[in-house]
Parts: structure tokens; C-alpha cells; sequence
């Protein structure tokens, strides 16, 4: 496709602004203007795309974008800072979905040709529409409509079946000379499907994996289509976000200590696997008491945990955390590599609450000092923090590195209920003599903690 | 577009997206994916294109679908990503109460 100068140069410009973009968002310094760079580059691109010689349907195409931005630009604003994952998660399905639909309309045209580039029209359709639909469950499970990981009878074989079978498919597509609509039909319901059958049973736990694994999913997706449509800036946008996400996707996951092959196809599920009993029991302790203990230490490190992040308790907990150090408590925050729903998912809920970079520390920094720290108070982090992790070879969550908060004189848990985590597993922490519950919301304890600081 | 040229684009891009990340601060990780996401938004392009040379009715309305969903894609990356950077703006409180 020969295309004019004042097409290619925008899209050449948007290319090499979302590359910029993205190299700058790999530091805090820069990140901002990288995400505003990225952002000309894709208006540009956009813009470009109206003066495309030949092109129909450009009222219709007026109409989708409005109705696509301005959707999508009004929930995003809305939506609150604890509820990003599932944002990223369904704005991602929705790229992927958008990838799958442009294969179908290229495949029902019949118009693309050759071995190669059917081929990847129908490898990204597949990924495209399994991103989607993975993508949409990932979010359902995030906003707590779908609460249980569903499992059917011999999960593994239905999905290798289903999979198989939707390649198979796929094959005819591309070997069959002008495949007929029903076949389409049937790719796309059954590519569909796997997305769904493949993410439903797998566990909240494990849901920032996903999540990450869609997203390069999408960008692969996004690139074959790009090839597809002969768009560079497609091929490259895409292939990029492609690669950088396999790599995040394996750095989590490597965090978690699950290969991705593990997270897909052997989930943790809501009931605990095995696992030994778990000797003593839990002792609960009021907040006064929990003030006094953290008042009168040198050092207190602080696990936040998903249960913070629920019960939007950031800022009242850097308000305790304020009050300590005006009484001369050092105190730290320790953030494991996937606590919250997302790596950084914690970082970026401290930071909005003001909470200095400096006082937040990962997994490697900080896990030498629970040693040292008179208290260890965990704010609904449950699985992260799990001694049984390091101990019993039976557990499923055997082998995942944790906060070695049960190394700290005391160790105080902010916990809704006595429920487990999300991985199902019994903390073996709880039953431990130097552990205290605080049983309740994180907020109104945290705000209980503070009025009891102020008075002392 | 000559096949043997896109392989090439294919194997630059790859490494160049793994370049960038390989260095990354954990407490960008999350921004980050957010930022990729926001990134193949640009799928709104092959989306348009797709519409573009839609013939049929259900051609178009698969291609609107797609325009939609894409536009969304981007849309709502961009603002997800944007005000989780808002937090990270050098000096705006970085720092700000040290202990006593």
C-alpha cells in the first residue's frame, strides 16, 4: 500500500513518540512527561488516519471514536485509585477486543492474502479476542462481581482441548481459500471462549500476573493486525508493548516465585490444597493496645496489603504514621513485589497519600530489618507475609519469597475477618505467640489508633 | 508492505520494548503496564482502517465495534496512566515531613 507523505509522516512521528514516551516512562522523573509525549504521538496518529486516501464510513468512524474516548475518559477520571488494576485490566480487554474485531472484518473481506499474512490476521484474532474476553474476567473479578474462582472437572484437559481445537480452527482459516462466514463465526465464538474458560478458575492472587500477561497479549495482537493492515506504527507500538510486557509478566511472576505455566494451568484455588495444621491460636488485642505498643518502640515497619487499599486507608495510616515519628518512632513501609493487585499497586496508593518515596522499601531492601523492628504491623496483607511459605513444602504457595515480618518482636494484624487469603492458605503468622489481631476495617482501626496516639 | 522488511521491524521493535523495561524501578511497574497499555491504544488506527474499507453492514458494524473499543483502549489508558503519574511529580511532596 503506497500511502502519502502527510499520512506517513504523522504515523512515523506517533511511532517515535510513543518509543520516547515509553523510555520515559521508566523513571519517576520523566514518567509524566513521557505518558504526555505518548499521548501527542497518538493524536497525531489518529488525526493522520482521517486523511487516508480512499477511505468510507469516516461519519461512522467520527461517531465510534466520540463515544469510545468520551466513555472511556469519564470513567477513568471517575474511578477511584484503589480501583486501577480493573481499569487497566478492562481498557486493555478492550484493545485486545478491538484487534480480534479488526481480523474480522479483514477475514470477512477476504481481501487479505497470502500465507503470511493470513496467518497472523488469524494469530492475533485469536489473541486479540482471548485477550478480551480473559481481560473482561480479570476485571469482574477485580470489582468483586465474580467472587469465586470457578473450576471445572479436569480444567487443565478442557483448556488444552479448547485451545487446540481453536488452532486447528485457525488452520482452516488460513489454508482454506475464502473461508466461508461460519467458520469465521466459530473461530472467533470458540477463541472467545478460551479466554474465559482459561482465566475464570484462576485466583485473585494471581490476577496482576494476568493482567500483565493480557497486556502483552494485546500489544502481540495489535502488532500481527498492524502487519495485517501494512501500518508500521501498528507493528511497532504493538510489537514493543509486546516485549516489554512478556518481560514485566516474567518479573512478576519470578516475584511471586509461579512460572506463568503454573498460574495458568494449575490455579490456587478458593480452598486450601493441602498444607499442614496449623498449631496455637489467634489473640486478638485492642487498638489502645496496639497505639501503646507502636508508641513506645524504636523502629515499627508497616505491611500494607490489599485490605488497605479496600478499605482506602493510605491516608489515615501515613496520619499514624505522622503522629509516630513526631514521637520519635522510626517507621518504615515494606511492600512485597505483588502485594494489592498490581506490582506498585501499593507504591502508587502511598504516594497519594503523601507518604515520601524514601520511606518505602521492596522485599530485598527492607527484609534484613524485621529483626530489629520492635513491632511489625500488617495492614491487610495476608499471603505476603506467611512464614508457611518458607517452611511447608506442601503448601501452594511453598517457595514464594515473603516479608519477614514474623521476625519482629511483635507483629500486630489489621484484618477484617479470620478468613484466609486470597491464595486460601492458613497463616501460620496469626497463630504465633509474639502475633496480635486487630480484628476490623482498616480505616476506622487506623482511625482508633490515632485518636488513642493523640491522647498519650 | 514487503514481508522479509516487516520481520525486521518485528525483531527491532521486540528488543527495543525489552530495553526499556529491563531498568525499571518496581514502583513504576505499575504505571508502566498502565503506559503500554495506553500504548497499543493505537490499535484505534487499524481500526479505523478497518472501518475505512468496510463494505458490508456488518462489516461496519464490526469495524464501529472496533473503532469504539479501541478509542476506549486509549482514551481511558491515557488518564489511568496520566493521574497515576500526577502522584509521582517530582516535588510535589517527595520528601516533604521527614521524621521528628
Amino acid at each position: 500500500m503506497n500511502l502519502p507523505l502527510y499520512v506517513q509522516l504523522p504515523w512515523f512521528l506517533g511511532a517515535l513518540l510513543f518509543i520516547v514516551g515509553l523510555k520515559g516512562m521508566s523513571s519517576p522523573a520523566s514518567a509524566r512527561q513521557g505518558i504526555l509525549r505518548a499521548g501527542v504521538g497518538m493524536v497525531v496518529a489518529v488525526a493522520a488516519t482521517f486523511l487516508v486516501p480512499d477511505l468510507h464510513n469516516l461519519g461512522l468512524m467520527a461517531l465510534a471514536l466520540a463515544l469510545g474516548t468520551v466513555g472511556a475518559w469519564l470513567s477513568a477520571k471517575k474511578v477511584k485509585m484503589t480501583d486501577m488494576p480493573q481499569m487497566v485490566a478492562i481498557y486493555n480487554g478492550m484493545g485486545g477486543g478491538a484487534a480480534a474485531a479488526i481480523a474480522a472484518v479483514e477475514l470477512a473481506r477476504g481481501e487479505a492474502h497470502g500465507l503470511v499474512t493470513v496467518t497472523l490476521a488469524v494469530i492475533g484474532a485469536l489473541i486479540g479476542a482471548v485477550s478480551f474476553t480473559g481481560s473482561c474476567v480479570a476485571f469482574a473479578k477485580l470489582q468483586g462481581l465474580l467472587k469465586k474462582a470457578y473450576r471445572l472437572p479436569a480444567q487443565n484437559v478442557v483448556n488444552v482441548l479448547l485451545a487446540l481445537l481453536v488452532v486447528g480452527l485457525g488452520a482452516v482459516l488460513v489454508l482454506a481459500e475464502n473461508a466461508g462466514p461460519g467458520l469465521i463465526l466459530a473461530f472467533f465464538a470458540l477463541a472467545l471462549l478460551l479466554g474465559l474458560v482459561v482465566t475464570l478458575p484462576i485466583g485473585g492472587a494471581d490476577m496482576p500476573v494476568v493482567i500483565s500477561l493480557f497486556n502483552a497479549f494485546t500489544g502481540l495482537a495489535v502488532g500481527f493486525e498492524g502487519y495485517v493492515l501494512g501500518s508500521p506504527a501498528l507493528i511497532i507500538a504493538g510489537i514493543v508493548v509486546g516485549a516489554a510486557g512478556t518481560l514485566l509478566t516474567q518479573l512478576m511472576a519470578k516475584a511471586m516465585n509461579r512460572p506463568i505455566s503454573n498460574i495458568l494451568f494449575t490455579p490456587i484455588s478458593g480452598a486450601a490444597q493441602g498444607g499442614e495444621a496449623i498449631a496455637g491460636s489467634m489473640k486478638e488485642l485492642g487498638a489502645i493496645d496496639a497505639a501503646a505498643m507502636m508508641r513506645y518502640a524504636q523502629k515499627v515497619i508497616i505491611v500494607p496489603g490489599y485490605g488497605m487499599a479496600v478499605a482506602h486507608a493510605q491516608h489515615k495510616v501515613w496520619e499514624m504514621t505522622e503522629l509516630l515519628e513526631e514521637a520519635g518512632v522510626e517507621v518504615k513501609f515494606a511492600i512485597h513485589p505483588v502485594a494489592g493487585r498490581m506490582p506498585g499497586h501499593m507504591n502508587v496508593l502511598l504516594a497519594e497519600a503523601g507518604v515520601p518515596y524514601d520511606k518505602i522499601f521492596d522485599l530485598e531492601e527492607i527484609n534484613a530489618e524485621f529483626g530489629q523492628a520492635d513491632v511489625a504491623l500488617i495492614i491487610g496483607a495476608n499471603d505476603v507475609v506467611n512464614p508457611t511459605a518458607r517452611t511447608d513444602k506442601s503448601s501452594p504457595i511453598y517457595g514464594m519469597p515473603i516479608l519477614n515480618a514474623d521476625q519482629a518482636q511483635n507483629v500486630i494484624v489489621i484484618k477484617r475477618g479470620k478468613g484466609t487469603g486470597y491464595s486460601g492458605v492458613e497463616n501460620a503468622l496469626f497463630y504465633t505467640d509474639n502475633c496480635r489481631m486487630l480484628y476490623g476495617d482498616a480505616q476506622p482501626m487506623a482511625g482508633e489508633i490515632i485518636q488513642h496516639l493523640k491522647s498519650m | 508492505m514487503d514481508g522479509f522488511i516487516a520481520i525486521y521491524i518485528f525483531m527491532l521493535a521486540a528488543f527495543t520494548g525489552y530495553e526499556i523495561i529491563a531498568r525499571v524501578p518496581v514502583i513504576l511497574h505499575t504505571p508502566l503496564m498502565s503506559g503500554s497499555n495506553f500504548i497499543h491504544g493505537v490499535v484505534v488506527v487499524g481500526a479505523m482502517l478497518a472501518l475505512g474499507r468496510a463494505e458490508t453492514p456488518l462489516e461496519q458494524a464490526i469495524g464501529f465495534f472496533a473503532v469504539a473499543l479501541g478509542a476506549a483502549n486509549a482514551a481511558g489508558g491515557y488518564v489511568v496512566t496520566e493521574r497515576m503519574l500526577a502522584m509521582f511529580q517530582p516535588g510535589k511532596r517527595a520528601g516533604g515531613k521527614e521524621g521528628a
